[in-house]
């Protein structure tokens, strides 16, 4: 199960429509062993593909030292799908390299950058092996802290 | 010579659990087989034949070695080399 703040649900979903028809991709890092997803941090997606997503390499090293720095991981990565369902593609499954991580799937296939509805999917991805589990949204934690500096 | 190597999380079974470990050599290559006598197996989920595996980042002292050499990248006393797994999928 992973529980987020019902704020930090809507910036992913709102990270995945602005950046529809391309993947959107980020994570929300939490402190080391707590699996409280807290700090919400978009990521720009390197390979700007509807169909591929890659932190850039340069972002991915900062990103990381930033955690070390703060004792933080990476409780939730998110990617969002545009074209198929929320769920793990043979790649994502292949290239799932935290397996302490929720790997949290958005699919905006049914209304692109508009209002709507979203698949919103969370799974554990460990040595290839896909166990989708419950997304808890809770509207009394607080609001991700927000570091929006990437689009 | 001596240079910290910082393992993530994924690559640390190969370490008995240490995030960071120290190594030597010259180059990145020599580093990596340092590496692969203290901790057997590593090498593979670090190299491909010739190359780093393409979903592997390596960096030494904030650099990503893919522009300063890859495998050939030279390394020197005190250098700082960290290991990250790209973070990526479709």
């Amino acid at each position: 199960m992973v529980t987020l703040a019902r704020a930090t649900y809507d910036a992913i979903v709102a990270h995945a429509k602005r950046d529809h028809p391309d993947e959107a991709c980020g994570v929300v890092a939490g402190p080391a062993g707590s699996d409280r997803p807290e700090r919400f941090v978009p990521m720009v997606n390197a390979a700007g593909s509807p169909t591929f997503y890659e932190f850039d390499s340069t972002e991915l090293l900062a990103l990381y030292r930033e955690m070390d720095a703060r004792d933080e991981e990476p409780v939730v990565i998110y990617h969002s799908h545009t074209a198929t369902e929320a769920y793990p593609s043979r790649t994502d499954i292949a290239l799932a390299q935290e397996p302490h991580a929720h790997y949290v799937l958005v699919s905006t296939r049914e209304h692109g950058n508009n209002e709507g509805p979203v698949e919103f999917r969370s799974y554990r991805i460990v040595d290839g092996v896909v166990t989708e589990e419950e997304v808890v949204i809770r509207d009394d934690l607080p609001a991700p802290n927000d570091r929006r500096s990437t689009p | 010579m001596a240079i910290e190597v910082r393992v993530p999380t994924i690559l640390r079974t190969y370490t008995g659990g240490e995030k960071s470990v120290s190594a030597e050599g010259g180059t990145l290559a020599a580093l990596i087989d340092d590496l692969e006598s203290n901790h057997p197996g590593i090498r593979e989920r670090l190299v491909d034949g010739a190359d780093l595996r393409r979903f592997v980042n390596v960096y030494i002292n904030d650099e990503d070695v893919r522009f300063i050499g890859g495998l050939g990248a030279a390394l020197a006393d005190g250098d700082q080399v960290v290991v990250l797994p790209a973070v990526a999928g479709g």
